[in-house]
């Protein structure tokens, strides 16, 4: 036991004396946290609007004005000719421009349509698609009750729709990115920094001395994972706090459920960590690996960002073997609809199973001599 | 001496309050083989970065190929030549991608490298390794590229810090073949190493304690000036103290 | 011979890949030896040690390291022995004393249990004990990482060119260190590139491109070198050097020191007709003098007998 504290011990100071090691792993948890909570938003707020009324009736100032009344748009400009809209753009100065063609209010009583043109800027297409659809969604919602009132009945009798967002009402990027975050900081203080640190074991030439000194590579690796194990734990509390805290990201389900989860996953990653420190060699080639083999599909592949169903195939079918995926699903089941462990059982199983894989391979791996 | 190579007058480096290198006064000739000996933190790597025009002193004056070590360093890094145990080739290039790299860097045009390099390789005797990887060559043969390669751009003086650790007795012999060679042709050589028998084979030595040159002239007169048999004998009682 | 066999080696080969590491080493060395391996870099000591160690697999021959089977039985070694890599292998963000404790604490026992066997080593380290060890001068770092290595008390020491890259005085020190650690009955192999050490040494082995080129004591070894040797003086020592190799009865002439060791092809030289030779070339105050040759002398002759130059 005494060998195993001074072994954990150890690791801790490792840690701890090489500052910028410490400072990115109780930094970072926080840093991303805020900059994807604050800075990395889907919602769209203050659009730029610029307005090119070519009939200015009634009907279009109305419009104009229960636009910027919904506080998503700000009126930049007035333009007179369409010619200017191009410099417009060009100038960085609107994110939208609306154009009205000359006799809008009559011709849409005379024949009941109005031709309204919408203008965005494409190079950021997700933003001019939001856009487009919300500024049309206002002008509809205009047009139906001005009809109404004129005519009395509602001229398109069709198909209404009517949308409800469950479990994220008001459709808050950070629900989104919360869990993701997760998986993505448990993944890289948990595989990234135990192979970094078993391999520069490797480099220094301590682990030949640790294996002369008669210690068997589970008492090694043990010893090497635990206070791993406790800084991702640490990590996890810290950002299920802010987001509690900062951004009012519920837990819908479980607490404990979530952390049991939680540790499970940890247990995938250490396993994975250990696994590419025993087929590497040195400090940057397990970097290296960890990075582009580990972070980029848990960022990419896992549903953190892009959705897994609207991947092609090919990547689908690869997106299952990122451990990521699987937690990320079993944490958005848990915090945001509230799912007991019936639910998620099978996502469990998954990452039971792989970790087992992992272990038995990284055991197998692991020589007692050098190669 | 207006034609030293290297003359210092009083060339000091604080640390802080700690004084690496004391009021070193030290002049090398033209074609002189200097022997720079200390025990491990005596001073000496302090000395050769100055000289090298890698750090700047703390007070005294210093010409090295007759540009100053305080203004004119650019020019230093020009006329000097720098081997080490640890910085010297690339392992994953060839001899002849080395030579290629390294005369790119000393600003050596083109058709230049390439005769010179071709000189070189067959000087050497390594035509036959010219395109295999550095890597998987003796530890001799590379110490000897490196030498003449750090001597590609024609310096006046070269620095060597331990040049022939880790290789057998006749492969380092050698090796001072042609540093005579090259010295015999006006080059001169600043050495430093742990083998005092290799203290033997320069015109003159120095040896270092604590920041202080404690010895300074020929193998011969220093042994017979402080009654030792021989350097290694001189070295240990000097750094013990 | 009285006393046991602490390593016996029987046709030991070693390959990676297609470079020949080991060639058909035997050895054996008894309880109680300081034995030393001197050979340049490349040469098959670090190779050798590893197997020792049973951190590497041998491709023919066997090795047995107190009584056990480096391939069989490596944990029973590896209880009962210290090893010190060729580089410096401990914690450099740790300070002296952390890493002694960690190593003791990780073998199960305490520096104040063996403290005895360390205090010489340890004792100079004392003043420093709470440096970091990555901060330590070479010498220092040589005596923290000999301690590490005899933290649990072995009963054989391997130590991997403890004193490559240390300078003159901390090599003097360290070996008197080993001398006590002998005479404390500690079995010791040392492996280093430097001949003067050899001689501190019971018995050394020459290792040249992962064969054996002698073993013996080094009184004994020198009688391998069977040739009149001569030393050679003249202050004009490069000269003196070229001229000798133009010589035509010249065998073999190389720097040692302040002089030249010159052999002749001819079973006697006449010292007259040298020193005539010499002066008609030019050199003045040419000495000559019939030595006993030294351990490197051996060595050299026996690289240049056993055709081991292919990579000078």
């Amino acid at each position: 036991m005494s060998r195993f504290r001074a072994f954990v011990l150890k690791e801790f100071y490792h840690i701890f004396r090489d500052r910028r090691t410490a400072a990115i792993l109780f930094g970072m948890p926080v840093l991303q946290l805020l900059l994807f909570g604050y800075a990395i938003r889907n919602e769209i707020n203050e659009v730029k609007l610029g307005i090119c009324d070519l009939s200015h009736d009634t009907v279009t100032r109305k419009l104009t004005t229960k636009l910027l009344s919904t506080g998503t748009f700000i009126a930049i400009d007035n333009l007179h000719n369409p010619e200017e809209i191009n410099q417009t753009f060009a100038s960085g100065l609107v994110d939208e421009v609306i154009v009205f063609e000359p006799a809008f209010a009559s011709r849409l009583q005379r024949v009941g349509v109005g031709h309204v043109q919408v203008i965005t800027d494409g190079s950021d297409p997700n933003v001019s698609r939001i856009i487009t659809g919300y500024t049309l969604s206002v002008i509809q919602d205009y047009l139906r009750e001005y009809l109404k009132e004129k005519s009395g009945d509602t001229p398109h009798a069709g198909v209404i729709s009517v949308t409800v967002m469950m479990f994220n009402p008001a459709l808050k990027s950070v629900y989104l990115f919360v869990p993701g975050l997760m998986a993505l900081i448990l993944m890289l203080v948990s595989a990234l920094m135990t192979s970094i640190s078993i391999t520069r074991e490797k480099e220094n030439g301590t682990m030949e001395v640790l294996l002369v000194f008669s210690l068997k590579p589970a008492q090694i690796i043990i010893g090497k994972v635990v206070p791993y194990v406790l800084l991702a734990f640490i990590n996890l509390i810290t950002i299920l706090a802010l987001a509690f805290f900062v951004f009012g990201v519920p837990c819908r389900g479980s607490v404990v459920l979530l952390l049991l989860e939680s540790l499970l996953f940890i247990g995938t990653a250490l396993s994975l960590g250990i696994f590419i420190s025993t087929i590497t060699a040195s400090q940057q080639a397990a970097m290296m690996i960890s990075l582009a083999g580990l972070l980029l599909p848990t960022i990419l592949l896992s549903g953190f960002i892009f959705p897994v169903a609207s991947m092609p195939l090919p990547l689908q079918v690869i997106s299952n073997i990122i451990p990521a995926k699987w937690y990320l699903i079993i944490v958005r089941a848990i915090m945001l609809k509230g799912a007991s462990f019936s639910y998620v059982w099978k996502e469990t199983m998954v990452l039971v199973v792989m970790t087992a894989i992992l272990v038995t391979a990284s055991i197998i791996k692991f020589s007692e001599r050098l190669q | 001496m207006p034609d030293a190579v290297i003359d210092t007058l009083n060339l000091t480096k604080m640390f802080g309050t700690f004084t690496a290198v004391d009021t070193l006064t030290l002049s090398l000739e033209k074609g002189e083989i200097f022997g720079f000996l200390g025990a491990n933190g005596a001073g000496k790597t302090t000395v050769i970065k100055m000289l090298t025009g890698l750090l700047a002193p703390t007070s005294g004056s210093a010409s090295v190929a007759g540009f100053d070590v305080f203004k004119a360093t650019e020019s230093i890094k020009q006329n000097i030549g720098y081997m080490s145990q640890r910085f010297s080739l690339y392992e994953d290039l060839t001899p002849r991608e080395n030579i290629r790299f390294w005369g790119g860097i000393y600003g050596l045009e083109k058709t230049i490298i390439k005769e010179k390099g071709l000189d070189l390789l067959n000087a050497l005797d390594l035509l036959d390794v010219a395109d295999t990887r550095l890597s998987s060559l003796p530890l001799g043969w590379k110490q000897k590229l490196a030498f003449s390669v750090a001597l590609l751009h024609e310096p006046k003086i070269i620095f060597l810090d331990e040049p022939t650790g880790g290789v057998d007795p006749v492969t380092r012999r050698r090796f001072w073949d042609m540093i005579y060679e090259k010295a015999d042709k006006g080059l001169t050589v600043f050495v430093t190493t742990h083998y005092m028998d290799e203290a033997e084979y320069c015109d003159r030595i120095s040896i270092m304690v604590e920041g202080r040159m404690a010895a300074l002239g020929t193998p011969a007169a220093l042994k017979s000036e402080f009654g030792a048999k021989s350097i290694d004998d001189l070295f240990i009682r000097l750094a013990r103290r | 011979m009285t006393s046991k066999t602490a390593v016996r080696v029987t046709g030991l080969t070693k390959h990676f890949g297609s470079v020949e590491a080991l060639r058909e080493i035997n050895l054996a060395i008894h309880e109680g030896e300081l034995f030393g391996f001197i050979g340049a870099d490349g040469a098959g000591k670090t190779t050798l040690f590893r197997i020792l160690c049973a951190l590497l697999l041998p491709d023919k021959g066997n090795a047995e390291v107190l009584g056990f089977d480096t391939v069989t039985a490596f944990r029973e070694i590896r209880k009962r022995i210290g090893y010190m890599p060729g580089r410096f292998s401990l914690y450099q963000d740790l300070s002296v004393e952390e890493n002694l404790r960690f190593f003791a604490t990780v073998f199960g026992t305490t520096i104040k249990a063996n403290y005895e066997l360390i205090k010489d080593i340890y004792s100079q380290l004392e003043p420093f004990r709470n440096r970091m060890a990555g901060k330590l001068s070479g010498g220092m770092k040589q005596k923290l990482a000999l301690s590490c290595a005899l933290v649990h008390r072995p009963e054989l020491l391997l130590l991997d060119e403890p004193t490559t890259g240390v300078d003159a005085v901390s090599r003097r020190e360290f070996w008197q260190m080993l001398g006590k650690l002998q005479k404390k009955g500690i079995t010791i192999l040392v492996s280093t590139p430097y001949m003067d050490e050899a001689a501190l040494c019971d018995r050394i082995a020459f290792l040249q491109n992962g064969a054996t080129l002698g073993i013996d004591t080094p009184k004994g070894i020198v009688s391998l070198f069977t040739r009149p040797l001569y030393a050679v003086r003249s202050l004009q020592k490069h000269i003196l050097i070229n001229t000798l190799r133009q010589y035509e009865h010249a065998a073999s002439v190389y720097a040692f020191g302040s002089c030249v060791h010159y052999t002749d092809k001819r079973p006697s030289l006449d010292q007259g007709e040298l020193q005539a030779y010499l002066t008609s070339c030019g050199l003045n105050g040419v000495q000559i003098e019939h030595i006993e040759p030294s351990i490197e002398d051996t060595f050299i002759a026996l690289l240049e007998e056993k055709g081991g130059l292919k990579n000078a």
